[in-house]
């Protein structure tokens, strides 16, 4: 819808050429309030199965979140930054995706990609120290978790206008994928956000930007990050939808994921959709939150937790009791039996993989340094064995007697 | 990557051989070299897609984009929003799902927003996905200075490109590389930061295939001492070299034409024939690519040196004012007095 003042006749419109306004903005605006379903009627009708299903999720994924602390503290994860208090975040994020789309993880989203499908010990090579990416992108259709901030929303912008081109210049061969992309508060900050949101509104790329509000960017409280009325208006500057969602609620989430998604997927360009949530652990296992955030708030936000009130509303309404409880629970310790169990047979990297995968094909450089460091192994496993067995051929001149000049 | 690569693009305006193919004696710009290597790149792979900022109708600053969003449409020659990280960011995406990005960068140092981009993603890509997904994007950076334009817009930037293990950096200094080496960094299944000297893009020379990337080229034999150089100081290093036949001295001259991956074995031969090298290149001294070639002459070179390698470089501050600029680029007085410093005496 184009704004034009009611004074300029018809046939002028567009005259105040390429820089005039395109787009009424009102439209574009958020909610007032976070969108919420849990507590209100719109709970007590709707699908009896998703609520339930959702609830199994969340729980399971809370004890991954768990056993994958546990394992930092056995020294067995390297590092691991908790999505403890937004699993509804985590799980409905992957929930939404069609089997064509693609997911575009930060590094506190290692649940949405087992969620989507990646077992535990592959979604987890990265904080293991193993391997920087555990999992093949195109078997899941998941993008590496991306440490550096917000990078990764353009990318997700690029692959969703890729298929865009396809769709047009080949039919036959059509996906209408769309490609969600997942940032933090403080990542907002980041000028790679800023360009990647007006990128994906230019080009009309089937993209959706999950913004999880954690409140804290490690330490940084929101108010001090933005300025802004809340982050899904942020969304209007570029001329995109904004959306803002209570976080903690997982029907809530579905239901406005879904349709962001359903938004993209129809051809309307991308939206921006900000959960508000918290984060109940520290940043990582290496943080220490009590300076910078007193128990008084973790313990309010603790009865906002995302299990508890989907539990609260399953009971209420009769869709969960004690013994269905029981069973999930049970499940979920199987989930962490099973993630031990995969830490415990996972193989130790192998040092040649240092070099395989740089280029294409090596350089020579780097078969003459690989080379290097097989003879180093090779000596530790054998001692007696030539040092430098390779320094026939490491191109180093020496004095052979050659005359010196 | 591919070297056989066949020329079938004629340059808009140049007379034409057999049907599409220019006469193998029409001499074009490098700018035109270019143009027509994005072209045949276009036309021989669907997945080649252009992006940049005016690289649309404008056909770039430069113009070295000139009718291809004409001949392929706006989807295929894009114009972007103005912001490097976003143009590579997107870039990468696109790379994902299968295409060919050319990303055109507008002039040196307005690449550096898109660093992290190329430096966390583009350059590692490969490696963090253990070699599932490769990224074939093709980064175009016209660079260095020498065509008077104020400041930011002269730099010399290949040091920090060739410093990043997973990136290719290759640098044309003849037309015939320009087109060869652009469609070979094009058909590469590995990134590759394509920099093109802006003081070349008009000198004029035959349109050729050239060959594949990783290779130097000995651009003049000799036997009293051996420039090593590329880019936009090739010109200069062959009038040096030409000017000290006056003084009796026989210089070759290496066009490196590819930084990485650097060709040890062409450099090194070519350093051993003569006993005595100097290092010529634009940019700052200090950390750059002359130091990297002079360490590796240096050991694989070392009994057959006469004297130390030297070094003829931009001095080591941010690049002057068009006014001052030629105290600051190296010239043949400079290379004929740093060769003059080679330790003839006996």
């Amino acid at each position: 819808m184009t704004i034009v003042h009611d004074s300029v006749p018809p046939d002028l419109v567009g005259s105040v050429g390429p820089c005039g306004p395109r787009r009424d903005p009102v439209s574009l605006l958020p909610e007032t309030e976070p969108v919420r379903v849990l507590g209100t009627r719109a709970a007590a009708v709707g699908d009896p199965d998703l609520a339930r299903d959702l609830y199994r999720r969340l729980l399971l994924g809370r004890r991954f979140n768990r056993q994958a602390t546990t394992l930092t503290r056995q020294g067995r994860l390297a590092v691991y930054p908790a999505s403890t208090g937004q699993e509804a975040c985590q799980v409905t994020a992957a929930m939404v995706l069609a089997e064509q789309d693609w997911l575009f993880p930060s590094y506190r989203d290692t649940l949405a990609v087992v969620a989507r499908g990646v077992r535990p010990i592959d979604a987890l090579t990265l904080m293991r120290g193993h391997s920087h990416c555990g999992y093949d992108p195109y078997e899941h259709r998941i993008a590496p978790l991306a440490t550096p901030l917000a990078t990764q929303a353009a990318h997700a912008v690029g692959l969703a206008h890729a298929a865009r081109l396809r769709e047009a210049s080949d039919p036959a061969s059509a996906e209408n994928l769309v490609a969600l992309a997942l940032v933090g508060d403080g990542g907002t900050s980041e000028g790679d956000f800023h360009e990647a949101l007006n990128f994906a509104a230019v080009l009309k790329a089937p993209v959706v930007f999950l913004v999880q509000n954690n409140g804290y960017a490690i330490s940084v409280p929101l108010a001090k990050q933005s300025a802004a009325p809340t982050l899904a208006h942020k969304a209007v500057g570029y001329g995109m939808p904004g959306r803002l969602v209570d976080g903690n609620d997982a029907l809530a989430m579905h239901q406005v994921l879904s349709a962001a998604v359903a938004h993209a997927r129809a051809g309307h360009g991308p939206v921006l959709v900000e959960a508000v949530t918290y984060r109940l652990e520290a940043h990582t296992n290496a943080d220490d939150a009590t300076r910078y955030r007193n128990a008084a708030e973790v313990e309010l936000w603790r009865t906002r937790d995302p299990l508890t009130r989907l539990e609260t509303h399953l009971r209420t309404a009769g869709l969960l009791d004690d013994t269905g409880a029981e069973r999930l629970a049970a499940q979920a310790e199987e989930l962490a039996a099973e993630i031990r169990a995969q830490f415990d047979a996972a193989p130790e990297p192998d040092p040649q993989s240092l070099f395989a995968h740089v280029y294409a094909s090596p350089t020579s450089q780097l078969r003459e340094q690989a080379a290097d460091l097989a003879a180093r192994l090779a000596l530790d496993e054998d001692p007696d064995a030539d040092a430098d067995p390779d320094h026939d051929h490491d191109g180093l001149d020496r004095n052979n007697g050659s005359d010196l000049r | 990557m591919s070297g056989a690569t066949t020329v079938t693009s004629l340059p808009a305006g140049q007379p034409s051989g057999h049907g599409d193919r220019p006469a193998a004696a029409t001499s074009v710009t490098m700018v035109k070299a270019l143009n027509a290597a994005l072209r045949d790149s276009l036309r021989a792979d669907p997945t080649v897609h252009v992006l940049g900022e005016d690289v649309g109708p404008l056909g770039g600053v430069f113009r070295v984009t000139d009718g291809l969003a004409a001949e392929f449409g706006s989807a295929r020659c894009l114009d972007t929003p103005l912001a490097e990280a976003g143009i590579l960011g997107t870039a990468i995406g696109m790379a994902m799902y299968g295409l060919r990005p050319v990303v055109e960068m507008q002039f040196d140092a307005f690449a550096y927003p898109a660093f992290e981009q190329l430096f966390s993603h583009v350059a590692k890509m490969r490696n963090r996905t253990g070699g599932r997904m490769g990224l074939p994007i093709t980064i175009r950076v016209p660079y260095g200075g020498g065509v008077g334009g104020v400041e930011h817009h002269s730099d010399s930037s290949e040091a920090y490109y060739a410093h990043t293990p997973g990136l290719h950096v290759v640098t044309p200094a003849t037309v015939a590389d320009g087109y060869g080496l652009l469609r070979a960094a094009i058909a590469s299944d590995d990134p590759v930061v394509f920099l093109e000297p802006k003081r070349l893009y008009w000198t004029t020379a035959p349109l050729e295939d050239t060959a594949p990337i990783g290779r130097a080229v000995v651009r003049r034999t000799g036997t009293s001492a051996t420039l090593l150089t590329y880019g936009p100081s090739l010109p200069v290093c062959l009038a040096a070299a030409h000017a000290a036949e006056q003084d009796g001295l026989d210089l070759a001259v290496v066009d490196l034409r590819s930084l990485v991956p650097f060709d040890d074995a062409t450099v090194s031969a070519a350093v051993r024939a003569t006993g005595r090298a100097v290092v010529v290149h634009e940019a700052s001294g200090f950390g750059g690519i002359g130091a990297e070639i002079a360490a590796r002459v240096t050991e694989r070179c070392f009994h057959q040196l006469a004297a130390p390698v030297l070094r003829v470089t931009g001095y080591d501050i941010p690049y002057p004012p068009p006014m001052l600029e030629k105290h600051h680029l190296p010239s043949v007085d400079r290379i004929l007095d740093a060769v003059a410093r080679l330790q003839w005496e006996q």
